[in-house]
């Protein structure tokens, strides 16, 4: 369905080249969900505007390939593969245009990327409001963004990313922006309907918690590159990676932030060599700092780019 | 948006109330004897009574300003001390031709000022944007009466191509009056030989009456794009595949527009003010020539009218474009709520 | 030093920067530049209305004046009337936006409508109907451009001092126990200087406009002062045949507004990073 492989982004900056995503390979199979989680920094948006043919002006992609229903969409530019992933954004506050009513903000995208007239757009989408539960779904079209709450516009960008009838659709941590109750609700709503409708579904996170409710599988990112990946389940009961098992270990409840590692993400344009999380690592060893650790493969598709996987780690690392 | 709409009709009365208030305050205050003004240099100090008695000047102050404020309400501007003509009369009289020659400017200004801010923000740092901010920088930085008179010493002396000065052929005459506007009235009139006339001899004052506001306008659209472009929706919109062009004509001019249109408000106001001079540079019978002709006779009677008639239309203007932009950006409206 | 860095990375902000720093040189030394100084006052009918030529770069005028010398002696008023305008504008406009900003009540309630109806109408018609009203000439049309504008500083400050009276800093200054004054004047003002320093700049280039607007409708400088906007209107009567007339003097008042506003837009860029162009 979705693989990337060996996708590599970079963009020039005033201070050198930043190495945003560096061979980075993972797969989304038909109707198969898959999270991506990492600290802010660690490349997730870049991969997101990757897949969606909207990287910025300015980045280059050295390598890899992104193929999606068997053609590579970023050697083929052809609009072709819009519409076919649909996209539900971060911020549904931000995200909609507010001098526009709801569903004329959708029906343009449709009327590039669906089939059928406008009368048939106008119902379909009437019926995705039904389906998203949003109250008065035929009012809504006619309603501008300010007049929803922030559950009401998530739902709305929902229906959306929904509205060309995608194969994949591509989740940007789409619920951190609203209060918990709503979040639940949300996350609840887009596992519905992903499997309803037989979605393949890539959703994007920092939060392990959201994770476990959503994905099958899961690909952790650290500076760029792919840590560990694997089902969710095994990952989250056994990490492997340091990088995982520390922030599985800080919260013992695994379901809260990636925070509390010594050390912060470090900046694109400074990477270090060799195994990037070296330089914040309790197992590091003398050749961590030389090579790039290749994925190592485990038990049923869990891979993990760290050589010392099975060393335990040290008690005050873990405290 | 009705409720809008009268929010912001009553909004615009203090200050307005507070114009009528400084009109006064200028002509009874600030001469040390309006009297003396009023019977010039020459008077007897029984001439100087005589006026003091006529006009009023002889009551309380407070008395006056009540009496001013009844008189400004009811319409009554004075005579002019000149002419001794009622003022309002002429004001009506010329205030179409003035309206004519700035509302086409402003067209002029909207019309080439939002591609040109589009195009140059579409073009960021290219040629097409340089061009514009040489355009913007530039247009705002020339005086409109050096502009006139070099406009009029090109096309319409060297060249010969274009009329030097007046508002239509003296030998085609003016066509009936309906409006007042000649471009409509010649078009009521089914005269399209003076509807042609009219916009020959409105060519010259209106481009150059149109160079500021195309500039800042150009300007504002600009800056507007490059703002909107950088927003969250914009990058969703990319993602969602809206068409290239429509993306930018619409969706994001749309967002960016409303900051232009803001300042169509402030425009107006340059505009008008540039319409003193390059009115008389044309010799365009409107407001503009008006004051000038008061300055130049020191009927300051007439000159304090045409301040009071144009901060009128300059507050009818910005509660024009108020509304305007509750229509553009619904959110304007609802923010007052 | 480091602003000063910024602006002149920006080849256009520099350019304004050089425009004006020229124009101030000019205007300082204009006795000592202008090739004739002495003949700019006095008519030499013999010569008048001479084409340019290495005599007279500018050509002459009407009264045989070399328009050269005339436009650099022009520089100084010019520079004079904006500096001065501008400052006088700033004396009335900072202290009005400081009190109403920060105060509540009726006090700056009535300062800001005031403004109001200040900006209420064209600055121009504002300041012909005043400089009409005192006595026509050069004092009255600079007492009043400085009356008509104050009320854009008091609008600019007074937007900043809202802005500030709430943040944080402020605050604590206040729990402190610092007096009203000493906020106003150390903290308050320091962080609305680079707002004030941009429409201080970008209103000497309005002045300008607005003064040689003056000028050319016989409500400013008076003759035979080398005033550019008098000396435009003076060129009306000799067209089409003495095209430098009015050409040089315009160009000058072209090229100093073009660099306040350069300037201006420049200072505007680093002192708001947000709208920095080259982002």
């Amino acid at each position: 369905m979705l693989s990337v492989e060996g996708l590599s982004v970079r963009i020039g900056t005033g201070r050198g080249q930043a190495r945003i995503l560096d061979e980075v390979t993972l797969s989304v199979p038909r109707g198969g969900t898959l999270g991506v989680v990492g600290e802010s920094g660690c490349g997730k948006s870049t991969l997101l505007r990757a897949i969606l043919g909207i990287l910025p002006r300015g980045t280059q992609v050295p390598a890899g390939a992104i193929l999606f229903e068997g053609r590579d969409i970023l050697a083929d530019r052809a609009a072709s593969a819009r519409g076919r992933i649909g996209f539900i954004p971060q911020d549904p506050y931000l995200s909609l245009n507010p001098v526009f009513t709801a569903g004329a903000q959708i029906l343009e995208a449709m009327r590039h990327h669906a089939p059928g007239t406008r009368r048939d757009h106008k119902a379909k989408l009437a019926e995705l409001f039904r389906a998203v539960q949003l109250p008065d779904p035929e009012a809504a079209l006619d309603k501008y963004p300010h007049e929803f709450s922030g559950g009401q516009r998530q739902r709305l960008l929902i229906a959306a990313a929904l509205a060309c009838d995608p194969a994949l659709v591509v989740a940007d941590e789409p619920t951190t922006a609203l209060d918990v109750t709503t979040q639940r609700e949300i996350l609840a709503l887009l596992r519905q309907l992903t499997a309803a409708r037989g979605l393949s579904l890539l959703f994007v996170t920092h939060d392990f918690g959201v994770l476990a409710a959503v994905c099958e599988r899961v690909a952790v990112l650290y500076a760029g590159r792919v840590a560990e990946t694997g089902l969710t389940r095994a990952v989250l009961d056994d990490p492997r990676h340091p990088y995982t098992r520390m922030l599985l270990g800080c919260h013992p409840d695994r379901a809260v932030d990636l925070t509390g590692i010594p050390g912060t993400v470090p900046a694109a344009t400074a990477q270090p060599a060799g195994c990037r999380f070296h330089p914040r690592c309790p197992l590091v060893q003398p050749g961590c700092a030389r090579e790039v650790p290749p994925m190592l493969p485990l038990a049923e598709g869990h891979a993990v780019a760290c050589p010392f996987h099975a060393l335990p780690l040290p008690e005050p690392a873990l405290a | 948006m009705a409720r809008y709409i009268l929010r912001r009709i009553l909004l615009a009365l203090p200050a307005l109330f507070g114009l009528v208030l400084l009109t006064f305050v200028l002509t009874r205050v600030i001469p040390a004897d309006p009297a003396a003004t009023l019977a010039g240099d020459a008077a007897t100090p029984a001439q100087l009574a005589e006026i003091r008695a006529r006009y009023g000047l002889d009551r309380p102050l407070w008395e006056q300003a009540v009496t001013h404020m009844r008189q400004v309400l009811s319409g009554d501007l004075g005579s002019s001390i000149f002419s001794g003509r009622p003022v309002m009369e002429e004001i009506v009289f010329r205030l179409p031709a003035t309206l004519e020659l700035t509302f086409v400017a402003l067209l002029l200004a909207t019309g080439l000022g939002v591609p040109l801010g589009l195009l140059a923000a579409l073009n960021h740092n290219g040629p097409i944007d340089h061009l514009a901010r040489l355009i913007s920088v530039g247009g705002l930085a020339i005086a409109s009466f050096w502009l006139a008179i070099m406009l009029q010493l090109i096309f319409a002396m060297d060249l010969d191509v274009l009329p030097l000065r007046g508002r239509i052929d003296v030998a085609l005459g003016a066509p009936p009056t309906v409006t007042g506007f000649f471009l409509v009235d010649s078009l009521l009139a089914g005269r399209l030989d003076l509807l042609v006339d009219t916009l020959r001899h409105l060519a010259l004052p209106a481009v150059t009456l149109c160079l500021p506001g195309l500039a800042s306008i150009a300007r504002f659209t600009r800056s507007g794009v490059l703002e909107t472009l950088q927003k969250d929706f914009v990058l969703y919109a990319q993602a969602a595949g809206y068409g290239r062009v429509r993306l930018a004509a619409i969706y994001v001019l749309r967002n960016a527009v409303t900051v232009t249109v803001a300042q169509i408000g402030l425009l107006f106001g340059a505009l008008i003010s540039g319409a003193v001079a390059v009115e008389a540079i044309f010799d365009w019978p409107g407001l503009g020539t008006y004051a000038v002709q008061a300055i130049l006779s020191a009927d300051y009677k007439a000159l304090l009218a045409v301040t009071l008639v144009v901060g009128v239309v300059y507050a009818v203007v910005n509660v024009l474009v108020d509304v305007a932009q509750a229509l553009i950006d619904p959110r304007v409206a609802e923010q007052v709520k | 030093m480091t602003a000063l860095r910024h602006l002149l990375r920006d080849p256009v902000a520099a350019l304004g920067l050089a425009l004006v720093l020229f124009a101030i040189v000019v205007a300082l030394f204009a006795p000592w530049l202008a090739p004739y100084p002495e003949d700019a006052f006095e008519s030499r009918l013999l010569q008048r209305l001479k084409p340019p030529s290495a005599e007279f770069p500018f050509g002459t005028d009407n009264l045989g004046r070399d328009i050269l010398s005339r436009v650099i002696l022009g520089t100084r008023s010019a520079v004079v009337v904006a500096v001065s305008v501008v400052l006088a504008a700033m004396l009335i406009g900072v202290p009005v936006g400081l009190w109403a900003g920060w105060r509540e009540g009726w006090v700056s309630e009535t300062l800001m409508r005031v403004t109001d109806v200040f900006l209420a109408v064209p600055q121009l018609i504002l300041a012909l109907a005043l400089g009409q009203l005192m006595a026509p000439g050069l004092t009255t049309a600079m007492v009043a451009l400085a009356l008509t504008y104050w009320p854009f500083f008091a609008r600019t400050v007074h937007a900043e001092t809202r802005r500030l009276r709430g943040a944080l800093f402020v605050d604590a200054l206040a729990g402190i126990g610092a007096s009203t004054p000493r906020i106003l004047l150390l903290h308050v003002l320091p962080n609305a200087a680079p707002a004030i320093l941009v429409r201080a700049t970008i209103g000497m280039g309005f002045t300008i406009l607005t003064a040689a607007i003056l000028g050319f409708l016989g409500v400013g400088a008076a003759p035979p002062s080398p005033d550019w906007g008098l000396a435009v209107a003076e060129a009306r009567q000799h067209l089409p045949e003495a095209w430098w007339f009015p050409t040089f003097p315009g160009l000058a008042i072209l090229l100093l507004v073009l660099g306040f506003n350069l300037l201006g837009d420049g200072l505007r860029d680093v002192a708001d990073p947000r709208l920095r162009r080259g982002r």
